[in-house]
């Protein structure tokens, strides 16, 4: 992880940049925003988090490392994909921020206790375990995250929804002793595997 | 040639059309007999088409069979038809009835008796009019000169020379350096001025200097000024002076001022570094660019450059008032150009352009996003401190993080402004001259020094060189013709009339060489420029009258008037734009045009019935001007808008030309309040001929104890300002006055007049 994240700006201005540019999906469009702010006006999420993207990206052009890499913005964004549509200088901010999302999260920057970012850790862990989603332990898991008491408290809020769900055969309590996987797990895992051997390559996290 | 002799028996005919409804809304047979009784027309016509072909040719044939000299056309606007209703030699008037009567007047029978009234006016307006007007036989000047004098041989003063000479005209172009180029010659490259606008683009001032020496048209005076200038458009007497002193003399009809500018000083800006080791202007770092020719940028301590960053708007843009408060439009342009010098060689290098906003006219865009996507780095922030030095550092301010920063660099270039060399501002220029007359030491000497910076030194009155506009760039008539100055046949192009990029330096070098050649053509028959252009009538003083008061010389816009040796006005036709304003300032009212003058407006303010007290049918005088508030009113006319019938509309050249007896006549003779509609006045004019309006609007305010010798409410006089677009206002204008003057009740001098 360190040997990712020393290789930190020392200087204000090209560094983090090129970084971005070599790491980040879409990271060589962050260059060309104009800093007209219209992403910035169009999120809803806007009063919100910390930074806009126009911020974020005039922060990577600065070489704020570290601010950028530990912003929880990129977390909060929606995919509502509003910025991306009226931005005058066409850049895929959306992805830019997905891209930078899973960039800070790689190297281990991201803002701790994000709900967002661990909300979507426990999906994926959730998914690739069988293949499939399992929607009642990925519901408990989340309610639970707090400990007991809280844990309890929540489900119990949340207890028509779920007598909803499972009268309409959307919720299996079955599921708790671990649901039915995908036919090949094993190859499931492998793909994943592979996959993560590839990435991992292609954005230097292999030492 | 078109200079008709007019027959010495004058014969005047009405012709008045009923088409387009004029005849189903007012007794035509009334108006035929007030043209024949009260308007003393030889031949009174009506027709039901007079615009078309057989109406036309009726004119035609009464003024060749016989002999008319004079007409009156009763039928639409004068703005309207002109093609139709034109016929040489004769003097002609217009009687507006189709949109100054039929379209204004509210339709209905109830309307018919004020309608009717106000057409009979106008008839009875266009024959005492047309019975005053002489056909104009121009002015024509033998040997005319057709040559074309540029001043400046920079980008502007090329084209400028280039662009007449391929029309067929001779030029002769000064330059005051050793070679032609001006500040174009010592840049590297520019800024892109085709397609894809995505690089820097060779300047070519070398390829454009051989066609200037491989053109027989052109003639280059280098290391030369200008001695003096004198004469007018045509005429113009022009002393060349080579540094060596020697002399020539040149004759041409009119004068491009391509004199550009002048980078401003950056040692006044040492804040940002200026006069500093490794802090130079936008001049300096083409210098470096063109030392490399292509490789490694080096520091003047020939150091190679790692990181450079580009100041925005500095001592520009500037509001505390020490330096300039202008933008100069072409240095964030500049400044792409020159980070992109840096890339392109090396893309390694760190450019930063600092900006606050970033203005990129024309395609610039395109230009901007190609810097991006070669990795120029753009920065909006306000630089506070450079410090020069080894390492230079820039304080700054980032306006997107709202925190303060700096960057260091090796390089630090400064985009600064574009200063005009326009020469003498004449507005200094004035007092001292008075005081130099005055027989004060010190300003003589100050006039001599002065008269040494001086551009054009012309021998004019008005001083040496042209007027200057804001910020001392030289004049411009930006709504109209931006070319156009004060000074008849001089035209203004490039940098040298307000800041500006090498692109738009060369399109508006290529308009003032179009301008150029118009005003000799012009001069050449004894026609008048832009506005009036085409108009063969010029204004005459019957000097016996003359006061020698100065008013006109003095009033005229242009400087066309200068004095003779007995300190009479003496007119120079050529320079002279026809507004009248010289008319309106005399005071004995000695000056005239053949077919505008005192006595052709005054008379149609006489004819005009005016009613008794007791009918309740006040008058009102509208004097509008024929450019923009003439054209409004018609407008109005045209989206059939109602204004009041009381008034009466008389279209003047400017307000400019408006000579207060018109006032004080109508005022005596009945009218309830006269209303003048100008152009705006003042730093934003839209005065076509620039004070004409705002010498009305003043000459208006002394109106005042005119009006309280006659025992008049100073409301009975007022001035507008109004636009060509104002058709709505003019109309609200109208009806306000009309009910203000209802209140203040009918005017005390009716039945006197
Ligand atoms: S809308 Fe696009 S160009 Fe404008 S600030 Fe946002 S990302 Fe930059
Ligand atoms: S896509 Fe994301 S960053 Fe863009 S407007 Fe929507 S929530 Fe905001
Ligand atoms: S063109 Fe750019 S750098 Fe030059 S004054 Fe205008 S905004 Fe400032
Ligand atoms: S005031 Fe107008 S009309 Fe009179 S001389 Fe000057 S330009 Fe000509």
């Amino acid at each position: 992880m360190t040997t990712a994240n020393q290789m930190a700006v020392e200087r204000y201005r090209n560094n983090f940049l090129k970084e971005v540019e070599a790491n980040v999906e879409e990271g060589h469009m962050v260059k060309m925003c104009m800093q007209c702010g219209v992403c910035a006006g169009s999120c809803p999420l806007g009063p919100h988090w910390t930074h806009s993207p126009q911020k974020i990206f005039m922060m990577i052009r600065a070489g704020k490392r570290d601010e950028v890499l530990g912003s929880d913005s990129m977390f909060m964004c929606t995919s509502c994909y509003n910025c991306m549509v009226r931005c005058p200088r066409q850049l895929p901010i959306t992805h830019i921020m997905h891209g930078l999302a899973n960039y800070a999260h790689r190297l281990g920057l991201a803002p701790k206790g994000q709900p967002t970012r661990d909300f979507a850790t426990l999906f994926w862990n959730n998914a690739i375990k069988k293949g499939r989603v399992n929607e009642l332990m990925l519901t408990l898991r989340h309610y639970f995250r707090n400990g007991l008491v809280s844990g309890i408290k929540e489900a119990l809020g949340m207890q028509s929804v779920g007598l909803g769900l499972f009268m309409a055969k959307r919720l299996n309590p079955m599921e708790i002793f671990g649901g039915h996987g995908v036919k090949d797990l094993k190859g499931f895992h492998a793909i994943i595997a592979k996959a993560k051997e590839i990435e991992d390559r292609k954005k230097g996290f292999t030492a | 040639m078109n200079a008709p002799a007019t027959p010495v028996t004058p014969k005047y005919a009405a012709y008045i059309c009923s088409g387009c409804g004029i005849g189903d809304a007012m007794k035509i047979g009334q108006l035929e007999n007030i043209a024949k009784k009260e308007g003393k027309m030889a031949i009174v016509k009506s027709h039901p088409f007079l615009c078309n072909a057989e109406g036309v040719q009726t004119i035609k044939d009464d003024i060749a069979n016989e002999q008319v000299t004079h007409v009156c056309v009763a039928a639409c606007s004068r703005r309207a038809k002109t093609e139709a209703f034109q016929f040489d030699g004769v003097a002609m008037s217009r009687a507006n009835l189709r949109e100054g009567v039929l379209w204004v007047v509210a339709a209905g029978k109830e309307h018919d008796e004020v309608r009717q009234e106000m057409a009979a006016d106008y008839v009875r307006m266009g024959c005492a009019e047309v019975k005053k007007m002489k056909q104009p036989a121009g002015n024509l000047k033998e040997a005319s000169s057709k040559r074309v004098l540029v001043v400046g041989g920079g980008m502007s003063g090329m084209t400028a020379a280039l662009e007449i000479a391929e029309t067929g005209y001779e030029v002769v172009l000064v330059e005051k350096t050793g070679a032609l180029g001006g500040m174009a010659a010592n840049l590297w490259k520019r800024q892109p001025f085709k397609s894809p606008y995505a690089a820097a683009q060779e300047v070519g001032v070398g390829e454009t200097a051989a066609r200037i020496a491989a053109n027989p048209l052109i003639k280059v005076h280098l290391n030369s000024t200008i001695a003096e200038t004198s004469g007018a458009p045509g005429r113009f007497a022009v002393k060349v002076a080579q540094e060596s002193g020697a002399i020539s003399e040149e004759s041409v009809g009119a004068i491009v001022q391509a004199t550009g500018f002048t980078t401003y000083d950056i040692a006044k800006l040492p804040e940002l570094g200026g006069g500093q080791p490794n802090v130079v202007d936008q001049a300096g770092l083409e210098g470096l660019a063109k030392q490399a020719n292509g490789g490694a940028i080096k520091r003047a301590d020939g150091k190679d450059v790692k990181s450079v960053v580009f100041v925005q708007c500095a001592g520009q843009r500037d509001t505390t008032g020490q330096h300039l408060s202008y933008c100069s439009g072409h240095c964030c342009g500049t400044s792409i150009k020159q980070a992109m010098y840096f890339k392109d060689q090396n893309p390694d290098i760190d450019t930063v352009v600092m900006y606050q906003d970033l203005r990129v006219p024309g395609m610039g865009e395109d230009f901007y996003r190609s810097a991006q996507e070669r990795g120029v780095i753009f920065t909006k922030g306000k630089a506070s401190k450079v410090s020069g030095g080894d390492s230079c550092n820039v304080t700054f301010k980032d306006l997107i993080l709202d925190e303060e920063n700096t960057i260091a660099a090796d390089l630090v270039v400064l985009a600064t402004g574009q200063v005009p060399n326009a020469g003498v501002d004449l507005e200094a220029w004035n007092p001292v001259v008075t005081a130099a007359e005055g027989g004060d030491e010190a300003a003589k000497a100050q006039r001599i020094v002065m008269h040494g910076s001086s551009v054009l030194k012309l021998n004019y009155r008005q001083g040496p060189d042209m007027p200057q506009f804001k910020h001392g760039f030289a004049d411009s008539h930006f709504i109209c013709f931006p070319y156009e100055t004060r000074r008849t046949g001089i035209y203004a192009a490039g940098p040298v009339r307000r800041p500006m990029d090498m692109l738009q330096a060369t399109d508006d070098a290529t308009g003032a060489a179009l301008k150029a050649i118009q005003a000799v053509e012009n001069a050449a028959v004894g026609r008048a420029a832009h506005p009036r252009s085409g108009d063969l009538s010029f204004p005459t003083a019957r000097l016996e009258g003359c006061t020698q008061c100065k008013r006109c010389t003095v009033e005229c816009p242009f400087g066309a008037i200068d004095e003779d040796e007995k300190r009479f006005p003496k007119f120079n036709e050529e320079r002279c734009r026809r507004c009248g304003t010289c008319m309106g300032a005399c005071p004995v009212r000695v000056i005239s045009f053949e077919n505008y003058s005192v006595d052709t407006v005054g008379s149609q303010v006489k004819a005009v019935e005016i009613p008794e007290e007791d009918e309740e049918k006040p008058r009102i005088l509208v004097l509008a001007c024929e450019n923009d508030a003439y054209p409004a009113l018609d407008m109005a006319g045209l989206a059939r808008m109602s204004y009041s019938a009381w008034v009466r509309v008389i279209p003047v050249r400017c307000l400019g030309s408006v000579n207060t007896i018109w006032i004080t006549d109508a005022l005596n003779s009945g009218y309830d309040g006269v209303m003048m509609m100008g152009c705006k006045k003042g730093d934003e004019y839209q005065c076509h001929f620039v004070k004409g309006s705002e010498l009305a609007h003043y000459r208006m305010s002394k109106i005042g104890d005119t009006l309280k010798q006659m025992g008049l409410e100073p409301e009975r006089v007022v001035t507008q300002e109004v636009a060509i677009t104002d058709n709505a206002r003019v109309v609200k204008l109208i009806n306000d006055y009309v009910a203000e003057l209802d209140k203040l009740g009918p005017s005390p001098m009716k039945g006197f007049g």
